[in-house]
């Protein structure tokens, strides 16, 4: 089966211009490939890059050098040198992110939020609202919490609807950035099944699981990245 | 009618110098020739205080001729101090011959109102106009104004009307409701009431308007279309007071409300006093 | 699809003061894009060129309308410019005053641009008013009121209905969230982000709040000096910042 992401040659520094204009490299010639159905965990110790790695391919950082081909309305894009247009389009519709860290305007209620991907792909709002609500329920987000902005909400509650605003839109490619790390077994097991549905369905997840429990459980295989020689 | 009073000496006919007579038939002519688009004049000194029809007299002094018959009124009525001093002052100065008929007179100078009776071919009205700029309260500045005609974009006064309907749910019944003239300029019909706003309408006579303070002439050639800015839903409807006039039993003219005594006493007359007169001596004249 | 304003070379001097130089960029049917940099950096003075309120000394800019004709703005004339102005664009100034008729009725300022589009039913204007009014959240009942009656946060929503109730695909908002509490903010930008997306407009807003821009915006335009320096998707521009001036800009705020 022909690959849905595959990364060659990429490299990122990190200019520190308020520092005296210090290189940080982090990337150099990183590599991977991911095919529909699979599910990789990035492994390697903490600074190697995994997060970087993964903030390339979500086109959160811009690479210095390399391709990232990513398979988008049946062909073949480079995220590198896709302008900002492609890239909210292969957002939309294309690349899932749960980041660690949910971001929202204040004020707008957490089922808006988990909504919002299903509506910008043009899902009528009641459908949109519907299926938000059954994600937040199976997530175990008390319905009296659904209207109510995640602002207010406890750190492993708000990586719930973050999750939810992730798979809600049943995106071909998943990034997911320490997805249970503060969430209690019983979510945890909820996300391992989401994963794994996700998977049955084929879509590709590229994931940084510190949990081995969930990466154990989810994980088809591990991809090392490994820090640089001459980072230090 | 009056006799034709000799014209007292040491003034040039009609008191304005040729030279600047002349200016002011040049700009006459040119806002004949673009109805209802404000055209600059060097307005002189006259010998009333602003405000007391500079302009008017201005318009009077270059078009009238010693043939002319004049009527000057106020407010409708031919007697008033302000009526009776510019006749006066146009007897003494032109030794024309004054009147107070309107069918009677080829020049009439007028303040706040068009007389009932109507007007004829080979008539001009003078109306004496206080501020000629119809945007002037919602655009203060008037080089913007100057851009607004220019564009013909009139949004403004539809929100002026829009604003007036919403407060007193029509419109119609104010002073200075602005016009259209020639489908082509907006124009401040001077402050007679709406009820005189029909009377432009392709009148066969021609209309001049006068702003001294303003340094303005604008005017309204015979037959032109003049229609005043409304909405489909809330149609322009001229108002008049629902009652017969006290002395004429008049109907149809436009009215003005007096108070009698300190005790809410008041009655209904026409403010038109030549047309009143009419009707009272025909109706003695059939008894 | 083509871009529906493009700006190309856009240089303009005040005296010594380059406050544009050499800026292009372009803005597609739907796209939010934030311009951010410091007071004096020629945020405002790009916003006014673009939306032929200030005329450049070189470059262009073309505006595409629904048609697909392409106009350019400072070629048009001047009526031609107006009337892109009422029906296509809107314009949301950062000081209410700017953008309203003090002296006019909430309602008639909302039924101004549909009166100046032609509209002479006084009851659908009201009609179309009262909507506005429910839909950037005033409450209707106070049409009659005059703005000053209104908060600084009521004012720059009633700005915005005046501005959307013609339908434009174009708006242009400088600082709208500028000189309002902090809770009023968010809830204007919550306002803002909602009928940005359900009426697909293409927006370019000025701002200094990088929080702001964030949330509101595909793409961020950094400038400085009058000059572009950076360029990006929104996430990408605050994350991964390349320009010295905008790692000093997002190392500046608070958890942004």
């Amino acid at each position: 089966m022909s690959p849905v992401l595959v990364v060659e040659g990429l490299a990122k520094d990190f200019t520190l211009h308020l520092q005296g204009g210090v290189v940080l490299p982090v990337l150099r010639d990183a590599a991977l490939v991911l095919h529909p159905g699979e599910c990789v965990a990035l492994t390697g110790p903490s600074g190697a890059g995994k997060s970087t790695l993964m903030r390339c391919i979500a086109g959160n950082y811009g690479a210095d050098a390399g391709r990232i081909m990513l398979r988008h309305r049946g062909a073949m894009h480079d995220l590198v040198s896709a302008d900002a247009r492609l890239l909210r389009e292969i957002r939309r519709e294309t690349l899932g992110h749960v980041s660690q860290f949910l971001r929202v305007i204040p004020r707008v209620p957490a089922l808006e939020v988990v909504a919002a991907p299903l509506r910008a792909r043009g899902v009528a709002r009641e459908d949109a609202l519907a299926r938000a609500a059954a994600l937040l329920e199976r997530l175990n987000l008390p319905a009296r919490l659904h209207g109510l902005p995640p602002a207010t909400f406890s750190g492993g509650e708000q990586q719930r609807v973050n999750i939810a605003r992730g798979f809600i839109a049943d995106c071909p490619l998943m990034l997911l950035d320490e997805p249970t790390a503060s969430l209690d077994p019983a979510n945890r097991a909820v996300v391992i099944g989401l994963i794994r549905e996700a998977k049955a369905r084929g879509a590709a997840i590229l994931g940084i699981f510190h949990d081995t429990e969930v990466r154990d459980a989810v994980a088809d295989r591990r991809h090392e990245v490994a820090p640089l020689e001459d980072a230090a | 009618m009056t006799d034709p009073m000799p014209q007292e000496g040491g003034y040039n006919f009609a008191y304005l110098d040729e030279a600047t007579k002349r200016m002011i038939r040049r700009a006459i002519l040119k806002a004949i020739a673009v109805p209802g688009h404000q055209v600059p004049f060097g307005a002189r000194e006259m010998p009333l205080p602003y405000g007391w029809g500079t302009g008017g007299i201005q318009l009077t002094a270059s078009v009238i001729g010693p043939s002319d018959v004049l009527k000057v009124i106020d407010q409708g009525a031919d007697d008033t101090t302000n009526a009776v001093s510019i006749r006066r002052f146009f007897a003494r100065v032109a030794g024309v011959r004054t009147t107070t008929r309107t069918a009677e007179a080829s020049v009439i100078q007028t303040r706040h109102r068009i007389p009932e009776h109507p007007l004829r071919e080979g008539q001009v009205m003078v109306f004496q106009v206080p501020m000629p700029e119809p945007l002037f309260r919602l655009e203060p500045r008037l080089v913007e104004t100057r851009r607004l005609h220019a564009l013909g974009d009139y949004s403004l006064a539809q929100v002026r009307l829009y604003e007036e309907v919403a407060k007193h749910g029509e419109c119609g019944s104010a002073y200075n409701h602005p016009v259209l003239v020639n489908q082509r300029h907006l124009m401040s019909p001077s402050p007679i009431p709406g009820f005189d706003n029909p009377k432009l309408h392709m009148s066969p006579a021609l209309m001049l308007f006068g702003a001294g303070r303003e340094k303005k002439i604008y005017a309204v050639p015979p037959h032109t279309s003049v229609v005043s800015l409304d909405f489909e839903d809330h149609p322009f409807t001229p108002r008049r007071a629902p009652h017969a006039c006290a002395f004429c039993g008049s109907t149809e003219s436009y009215l003005d409300e007096i108070v009698t005594d300190d005790r809410g006493g008041r009655m209904f007359v026409c403010s038109d006093t030549d047309h009143c007169a009419t009707r009272q001596e025909a109706r003695e004249a059939a008894e | 699809m083509s871009a529906i304003l493009e700006a190309c070379g856009l240089d303009l001097r005040f005296g010594a003061v380059r406050a544009l130089d050499g800026v292009s960029l372009d803005l597609w049917p739907g796209e939010v894009v934030a311009i951010v940099g410091e007071s004096g950096s020629g945020k405002s003075t790009l916003l006014r060129a673009l939306a032929g309120l200030a005329t450049p000394d070189a470059g262009r800019v073309l505006y595409r309308d629904a048609e697909g004709a392409a106009h350019e703005v400072h070629a048009a004339s001047e009526a031609q410019r107006r009337r892109l102005a009422r029906t296509d664009w809107g314009f949301v100034h950062q000081n209410p005053r700017d953008g309203l008729r003090m002296g006019v009725s909430a309602g008639g300022n909302i039924g101004e641009r549909l009166m100046a589009a032609g509209a002479r039913h006084y009851g659908g204007i009201r009609a179309a008013a009262a909507e506005w009014m429910a839909r950037v959240e005033l409450d209707p009942a106070r049409m009659d009121e005059l703005p000053r009656n209104f908060s600084g946060g009521m004012q720059q929503r009633l700005q915005i209905a005046r501005c959307l109730v013609t339908g434009p695909r174009l708006v242009f908002m400088d600082e709208p969230t500028g000189g309002l509490d902090v809770s009023v903010q968010a809830r204007l930008l919550d306002l803002i982000r909602g009928l940005v997306e359900e009426l697909g407009l293409a927006v370019l807003f000025v701002t200094h709040d990088i929080a702001a821009a964030r949330l509101l915006a595909h793409r961020i335009i950094v400038m400085r000096h009058g000059a572009i320096v950076e360029e990006g998707p929104a996430d990408r521009v605050l994350d991964d910042p390349q320009h010295p001036y905008t790692q000093l800009l997002v190392a500046s705020v608070l958890a942004a």
